[in-house]
């Protein structure tokens, strides 16, 4: 078998938080090449699983490799090949945007100027402003920006387009996508925003009370999920190789998200295709791996 | 040297489909309709990904499949080239066959007095009971 390189591998991760765990059980392995997407409430573990990822953490339990080696603040290997971006986007406001680049350029041995300045020219952001003066927008492009020059093998970006508006956030991302059909970067990015997931990402972790309840790519995923409904009967058996996700029922029918591991054919059942986002849902709302995802009505589901 | 198509991609995240199948779909699309012809560069990855936002990965991931189905080509260095072999072309007349049959068939149901949704419906329905689901 040909091992698929890993960028990031976990085994059993965790990580406590005095009483609370982060992340817990967390066992994952995101394959090179990828643009990977944590997606889960703000709670559910992504920057913590983000943040060991970097580094600038240690795990309480449990193994985590990146690109093959043990993340610590002494890594300086590692600190070359990862680029890490805060969900803060840390600037200094008061620095121009040229004295950015150069401090980038001073504090990283594979800075690349050239791809800083042709990105910034890209978007029309003058080297000249101070940060300060510049839009949340173009403070996110920089911040990024300057992640991107470093050349990274694998970006870790903690929600790098949140709180920008849809043209910032589009243009971010292309800079994003262009950067990784250039050089070929991996990414692992967290996001609130399930319609970037379908659109730029092919790996999937969600997260839910700091724990994985699916990881895998996004065909697959999209691939092996169905929205099955019927009208009455309300009790039909549902045929093997069925795992309900989420279901809803009401007065008239059922309506269920399931995985299905071989083609299903049943002429009772209507069948669709869910999009990535009401898969991505289905998840969410059913929480736990160990709970069935008999979430019948919303306000039973009190795991939430 | 052909001149490169001004083909323009779209993604609809309702679809449902993979972003994959909707580039190859669009393509297929495009050279049945005849805006894409043999010997058409298709836009690089780089271009797409600055035109729409999209992972690289999906765009070569489409571009192997059209190669796949034998209605493009890879030019090492070059880029991925519409090629029409022969065939492709029955494939390309059932489609056109197909598209009147269904074109007809909506205008005689509207003449009928049948609603879109209905239609649609109808439509679902027939392929619901006509296939199965991974097709």
């Amino acid at each position: 078998m040909i091992e698929e390189t890993a960028v990031l591998e976990a085994v059993n991760l965790g990580k406590r938080y005095r009483r609370t765990w982060g992340l817990q059980e967390c066992t994952l392995t995101i394959p090179k090449g990828r643009v990977a997407a944590l997606v889960g409430p703000n709670g559910s573990g992504k920057s913590t699983l983000l943040r060991m990822a970097a580094g600038l953490q240690e795990p309480s339990a449990g193994t985590l490799r990146v690109l093959g080696k043990s993340p610590s603040p002494g890594a300086d290997d590692l600190r070359e090949r990862v680029g890490y971006l805060d969900q803060d986007r840390p600037l200094y406001k008061s620095f121009r945007v040229a004295e950015m680049l150069r401090f980038g350029e001073m504090n990283n041995p594979t800075w690349n100027m050239d791809v800083a300045k042709n990105h910034l020219a890209l978007l029309d952001i003058p080297l000249r402003s101070r940060v300060s003066n510049l839009s949340g927008g173009q403070q996110a492009q920089v911040a990024l920006t300057l992640c991107l020059a470093k050349q990274p093998e694998l970006l870790l970006l903690d929600e790098p387009a949140a709180a920008l508006d849809p043209v910032a956030r589009e243009d971010l991302l292309r800079l994003l996508m262009r950067q990784v059909a250039d050089s070929e970067s991996s990414v692992v990015l967290s996001t609130h925003a399930l319609s970037d997931v379908a659109a730029i990402c092919d790996y999937v972790v969600v997260l839910a009370h700091a724990r994985v309840v699916l990881s895998n790519d996004t065909e697959y995923i999209v691939e092996t999920h169905r929205i099955l409904s019927i009208v009455g009967d309300g009790d039909l058996a549902l045929p093997p190789g069925i795992t309900v996700i989420h279901e809803q029922r009401s007065a008239r029918g059922r309506s269920l998200l399931v995985r299905v591991e071989l083609p299903f054919n049943d002429d009772r059942w209507r069948v669709d295709r869910p999009t990535l986002e009401e898969i991505v849902m289905a998840y969410l709302r059913k929480g736990s791996p160990h709970r069935d995802g008999r979430d019948v009505d919303e306000t039973e589901s009190g795991a939430r | 040297m052909s001149q490169r198509p001004s083909l323009t991609f779209r993604l609809d995240p309702q679809s449902g489909l993979a972003p994959y199948r909707q580039l190859v779909d669009q393509v297929r699309h495009a050279v049945r309709t005849g805006l894409l012809r043999d010997g058409d560069q298709l836009p690089s990855v780089r271009d797409v990904v600055t035109q729409i936002t999209i992972n690289p990965n999906t765009v070569h991931r489409a571009y192997r499949e059209l190669e796949h189905q034998g209605i493009a080509e890879g030019r090492a260095g070059l880029g991925t080239f519409i090629t029409l072999h022969l065939n492709v072309a029955p494939d390309a007349t059932e489609h056109g066959t197909f598209e009147q049959a269904l074109h007809d068939l909506v205008i005689n149901a509207r003449r009928a007095g049948i609603d879109e949704e209905t239609i649609r419906e109808l439509m679902r329905t027939a392929l619901r009971q006509n296939g199965n689901v991974r097709s």
